[in-house]
């Protein structure tokens, strides 16, 4: 009995397993697939090639887009800063009411410490963001001259019927459009975040910080990209220009300040007689300190995110009597802020037009 | 000035003629072109012959307007480069020694790139690029990434790439470096029938012998930046021998005597 027993059920098995087997394979064929086909036709419609002539310089700048997001080098760095900013938030989150336990109740500005605010074993947005734009500004832009020289397209892009300028600017415009894209996101979702887990909607005013905080952070990476254009340009070897870039940028993060340390240290006064003495001497540092653009950054994002910051000097007790503690409204900080944009700009409009004239004057042959 | 510019060029410069007036390029004190004149008539094929380093490339780039002529000038299809590089690179088309491609993008979407650049729409540009591609062979590797075909199919891309502006003149610099003997004979074949088909005024800058005499109806011979000879090459004979009998070869070698040989 058995055996014919285990015989059925073994066969009753095997039916049940192909009838189940075809009901996938049917599920999947007339289900799944055509789904699969259908929501990508609606995320990804095929481009209906257009009858409009459009401009040459949009058709450049279309292009260089396109390579940009589609290559490794963008998904890395944009994986790297979006782990980054994910995890400073996180960590701002974990110290959260840590750290807003020190602030008084009524403090008006609860949204913008999640931007500022960190346990102390990692870094706060925008510490990151001053360390990392700078990388992504180098790498989006150190290889756009050269690399086109050394394949051979330069010469036949110059070759056609479009001014020397387009090839820079529609680099340029792409990067740029590229990094405003990525910050947009970037504080977006960091802001959602925050939104969802401390349950505090930000106020007007935080939000305009949050927007100007936004517009320098691209200012800031359009500096570095405008560096790493002029490199690729100057630099026939893209390994060069990324290295060069790569230097500027520790030269200014990480030693700048310790050779200034070393000037400042130099120059004091042995004694300080005075309060207001040591007022200047202090100010003299912060001067000097000053001809870095990463501090700069620092200093302006500071102003923007923490309203209390009133005065990037140190003052006299004199100065400060009678001050109120308040914090300050949004035009006075942005106000404050405007001379380190005019600086981070004018520091970009420069190098861009050295890398300009230098492109404008080169003569170009084939590799 | 510009008055003196149009009495000069008025006879010779025809829409699709190519011609230099006393062309000097000078590089602080070494001179790659010194004072070339010459005139390349509507629907010829003129080869400029002569070793590497003798001038060539630096004369096609004067051409172009990609370099500025330290003296002299150029008058490419009526158009003085040098004032307006646009309008000249709109009817001029050039192929680089060595052309490079965008190798992430296929042979089709190059080709529509540069169609593009000359103010095509994008179905315009298609068609087109599809009607080259089959012109110069490569109809199969349409979709193909550039980075995976070989030298002699880059080169016939090449030559898509130049055709797809439709232009009255073609620039091709070395041309056809690297491509086995097979490929080079339907390369030159092509542009005999294109100039045949267009009247395409084609300007043929080699250091190739055989391959000049082959295709070209007259030849330039550079020697370290002048113009040593220009004619069809029965002239040169009887200018340098006497007779009509003696083949380039033989004109080229009495112009290199006691230099290196190539």
């Amino acid at each position: 009995m058995s055996k014919i027993a285990v015989k059925n059920t073994i066969a009753a098995t095997g039916k049940a397993l192909k009838t189940a087997g075809q009901a996938v394979k049917i599920a999947y064929t007339e289900g799944l697939k055509p789904a699969y086909y259908q929501a990508k036709q609606w995320l990804f419609p095929p481009r209906k090639p257009d009858d409009k002539a459009r401009h040459p310089l949009a058709v450049m700048t279309g292009k260089e887009i396109f390579d940009l997001l589609r290559s490794w080098r963008f998904l890395i760095l944009f994986m790297l800063i979006a782990f980054a900013c994910l995890g400073s938030i996180y960590s701002s989150l974990s110290g959260f009411s840590d750290a807003v336990k020190k602030i008084s109740g009524d403090d008006a500005f609860f949204f913008l410490r999640l931007f500022t605010v960190s346990d102390n074993s990692q870094y706060s947005f925008t510490i990151l963001v001053s360390y990392l734009g700078p990388l992504l500004g180098i790498s989006l832009g150190f290889d756009a001259i050269n690399s086109e020289h050394n394949k051979g397209t330069l010469s036949r892009l110059l070759s056609q019927p479009v001014y020397r300028d387009y090839i820079i600017l529609s680099k340029f415009i792409a990067s740029l459009t590229v990094i405003s894209l990525l910050f947009i996101v970037l504080t977006l979702l960091v802001f959602g975040w925050g939104l969802i887990n401390i349950g505090v909607p930000p106020t007007f005013d935080e939000v305009m910080r949050l927007i100007s905080f936004t517009v320098l952070n691209i200012v800031y990476v359009a500096f570095w990209l405008n560096l790493s254009l002029f490199f690729s340009v100057w630099f026939r070897q893209a390994a060069t220009s990324a290295l060069s870039g790569i230097a500027v940028w520790l030269f200014f993060s990480f030693f700048y300040g310790i050779i200034m340390n070393l000037i400042i240290r130099g120059l004091v006064p042995k004694q300080i007689v005075s309060e207001a003495q040591a007022v200047a001497v202090n100010n003299f540092a912060l001067e000097l300190m000053r001809g870095n653009p990463c501090f700069m950054f620092t200093e302006a994002t500071s102003t923007l995110l923490i309203p209390e910051s009133r005065s990037y000097w140190m003052y006299t007790p004199e100065q400060y009597v009678g001050a109120l503690p308040t914090p300050l409204p949004l035009g006075q900080s942005v106000l404050m802020v405007w001379p380190h944009v005019t600086f981070l700009v004018a520091g970009s409009i420069l190098l861009f037009a050295l890398g300009y004239y230098a492109f404008m004057r080169r003569e170009i042959r084939s590799r | 000035m510009s008055s003196e510019i149009k009495t000069t060029t008025d006879g010779i410069a025809g829409s699709d003629t190519i011609s230099l007036v006393n062309l000097t390029k000078k590089y602080k004190s070494f001179t790659a072109v010194d004072n070339i004149s010459f005139t390349v008539a509507k629907g010829e094929i003129f080869g400029l012959l002569g070793p590497n380093g003798a001038g060539k490339s630096t004369t096609i780039l004067m051409m172009l307007g990609l370099t500025e002529p330290t003296s002299g000038m150029a008058i490419v299809g009526g158009i003085n480069p040098t004032l307006d590089p646009i309008g000249v690179k709109k009817i001029v088309g050039y192929l680089p020694e060595d052309v490079g491609f965008y190798d992430n993008r296929s042979g089709l979407e190059n080709l529509v790139y540069t169609a593009r650049l000359n103010r095509m729409s994008e179905k315009e540009a298609r068609e087109k690029a599809y009607e080259l591609l089959e012109r110069v062979g490569l109809k199969e590797e349409a979709d193909k990434k550039t980075g995976k075909y070989s030298k002699g199919m880059r080169q016939r891309l090449g030559l898509a790439d130049v055709l797809i502006k439709q232009p009255q003149i073609i620039i091709l610099d070395e041309p056809t470096t690297g491509i086995d003997p097979q490929g080079i004979r339907s390369f030159l074949d092509l542009i005999g029938e294109l100039r045949n088909e267009h009247g395409l005024t084609i300007l043929f800058s080699s250091h190739n012998l055989h391959q000049v005499g082959q295709v070209c109806d007259r030849v330039g011979i550079y020697v370290k930046g002048r113009l040593a000879a220009i004619g069809n090459i029965p002239d040169l004979s009887v200018q340098l021998f006497g007779d009509k009998s003696h083949s380039l070869e033989e004109i080229y070698n009495r112009y290199f005597e006691g230099e290196t040989e190539l």
